[in-house]
């Protein structure tokens, strides 16, 4: 009995520690850069290196702040990462009410299609892209990136709202048809108000593929003032000679959107993984 | 997708929170339904999505075909049709067998780690060894790379990857290492470091998946195990893997597809470099495009990289049918 009590109390540590070395593994970079952010730009590679700093300062943060280029990059990532959720959410609600609602001829088709999108590379994307942008006169515009970006958020949104439409009952939106109105009007006063739980995820998730969105923000635009913010982090290693406390704080604000929309949402992106995996 | 690093696959939409009341109406005649389907309203709702995709998807790919077989393309007029001159080019170019190279041990590497550590992680997390809160907690912890960008994530690394950084501060005071290493910069290096980098910030997603297949396993599997006398190994190897099985395997087809595009961690943690050993398709075609803008041979490697990928796909797609 004690000893499959000790037992017991061994495997406890061990996983314990296990779980602590994992969590060292995963959580040090992060709090590095963290710490970073706050230490003056002469400390940052000081020996022996120090967590925690007796300069600490928001220094870097009000440069970065008080950086009318830096803020345009904040600007330009929040104008094109909100129009591409706004106008994916619109396009995919649409294509999710066809695919749930209706047969059709083909439909297994377009819905492969659709599905097979997901899986070409960005860089055989991005050459065509250019010519075509540039063709079109979408070039270093917003335009020009939110389009593109769509080809990202679109598939996935409208896979993921087609199965949120297929959980709501059918005589929900037949019963206001058969009252005489449309179809129109049962998908925007009846399902879509049902769906908001389906529509937030997958608006976050669209928000966060635009937000860090890289490859085509990298080629599509030229000038400073249309770039967004992971290549405006990139132009800071260049620009700045190495202003390593920025750097990071830069990288800080720039994340924290997706931090706070995935701490807000954690239970529904984790949940949803979950259960799904369960039922299957 | 990566670049959308956070391009790892999202988790399934939530179950609706309200269940609505069935209704009573009868459900239209059935000749009015077939009417509807008729009218083409579904191929009005459609409209918008087969538009993009015709756009940002079949146009293009036909573009980057057509462009593979002609020379001046792009940045020059008068493109002529050269045939697979350009393919001949690439499959030749010493750089670009290099990049195939490094391409194939990076991935590999890659989802055989995230593989490993996805499942010893989700498997300590999925003790009853310790309580709720403070497997939330690690949980949260385990998490914290997938969410960051991934020009955040080559920052960060560049910070702790440099040679005066605190990675050799830390292996030269307690790991007896003798001098400090420029990780990203020392050819015998590079592919390493970068590779490492990539195990970091992508052995989340595999985490979150396999604890999501653990907690699906039936309890009673252990209990008949037990009862048959297999201990906590036999149990892993005659219950856990078969079970997780399916898992592991979409997730790690998905993820060699996955790794194989990544762009942008390369590109600003080495930019292919030194010497071209962490040279990868990806960077390589990018580098034909907007560097040298040779974009025919840019779009022959692109096309290249297309079919291998379409090979990866179909393995998935397989492997989803015998699910």
């Amino acid at each position: 009995m004690l000893t499959r009590k000790r037992r017991r109390l061994g495997a406890k540590i061990a996983v314990f520690t296990g779980l602590c070395l994992g969590a060292a593994f995963a959580g040090l970079p992060v709090v590095w850069m963290l710490s970073t952010s706050f230490k003056p730009n002469g400390e940052v590679f000081a020996v022996p290196p120090k967590l925690f700093t007796k300069n600490f300062s928001f220094d870097a943060y009000t440069a970065i702040l008080s950086d009318g280029a830096q803020l345009r990059f904040f600007l330009n990532s929040y104008v094109v990462a909100l129009s591409v959720t706004a106008l994916t959410l619109l396009v995919a609600i649409l294509a999710a009410y066809g695919f749930s609602r209706y047969e059709f001829p083909l439909k297994k088709s377009i819905n492969a299609v659709i599905i097979s999108v997901q899986a070409v590379p960005p860089i055989t994307l991005v050459i065509p892209y250019f010519g075509l942008v540039v063709t079109l006169g979408l070039y270093n515009t917003y335009p020009g990136l939110i389009l593109t970006h769509m080809v990202f958020t679109l598939p996935y949104a409208i896979i993921m709202m087609t199965a949120y439409f297929n959980t709501l009952p059918k005589e929900l939106d037949e019963s206001v048809k058969v009252d005489g109105a449309s179809s129109w009007t049962a998908l925007w006063r009846v399902l879509v108000p049902v769906s908001v739980p389906g529509m937030v995820a997958v608006g976050v998730y669209t928000f966060m593929i635009s937000w860090n969105e890289y490859l085509f923000a990298l080629t599509l635009t030229r000038t400073d003032d249309m770039r967004t913010v992971p290549i405006g982090i990139q132009l800071l290693m260049g620009q700045h000679s190495y202003e390593w406390n920025q750097m990071m704080a830069m990288s800080i604000l720039g994340s924290i959107p997706v931090l706070i929309l995935f701490l807000l949402f954690q239970r529904r992106f984790i949940g949803g993984l979950t259960s799904g995996a369960v039922k299957a | 997708m990566n670049s959308a690093k956070l391009d790892h696959a999202p988790p399934a939409p939530p179950a609706p929170v309200a269940v609505v009341a069935p209704q009573t109406r009868a459900a239209p005649p059935g000749r009015a339904r077939r009417f509807l389907a008729k009218s083409g309203a579904p191929f009005g709702y459609l409209s918008p999505t087969m538009i993009l995709i015709f756009v940002l998807m079949i146009i293009p790919i036909v573009m980057v075909i057509s462009y593979s077989f002609k020379d001046n393309v792009i940045v020059q007029q008068n493109s002529v049709f050269v045939g697979f001159a350009n393919y001949t080019t690439v499959l030749t170019d010493p750089d670009f067998l290099a990049a195939l190279k490094n391409t194939f041990v990076f991935i590999t590497v890659s989802t055989v780690a995230h593989l490993v550590l996805g499942l010893g992680f989700a498997l300590m997390l999925n003790t009853s060894l310790l309580s709720g809160w403070t497997k939330a907690i690690f949980r949260i912890i385990y998490i914290l790379p997938w969410l960051f960008t991934v020009a955040v994530i080559a920052v960060i690394w560049r910070l702790m990857l440099d040679p005066s950084g605190v990675v050799n501060y830390l292996l030269t005071t307690l790991g007896g290492m003798q001098e400090g290493v420029n990780w990203l910069s020392d050819p015998g290096k590079a592919l390493w470091a970068l590779t490492f980098i990539n195990i970091w910030a992508g052995f989340p997603f595999f985490m979150i998946s396999i604890l999501a297949g653990l907690q699906g396993i039936s309890g009673d599997l252990y209990e008949a195990a037990s009862v048959d006398g297999a201990g906590p190994v036999r149990q892993f190897w005659n219950v856990t893997i078969p079970q997780l099985r399916p898992v592991l395997i979409s997730m790690a087809v998905l993820d060699l597809i996955w790794t194989s595009q990544q762009f942008a961690l390369i590109w600003m943690t080495t930019g292919g470099g030194p010497l071209n050993v962490t040279e990868m398709l990806s960077t390589y075609t990018y580098k034909q495009a907007f560097s040298s803008y040779e974009f025919a041979t840019a779009s022959a490697a692109a096309v290249i990289v297309l079919l291998l990928t379409m090979v990866l796909a179909f393995f998935y797609v397989r492997l989803q049918k015998e699910r």
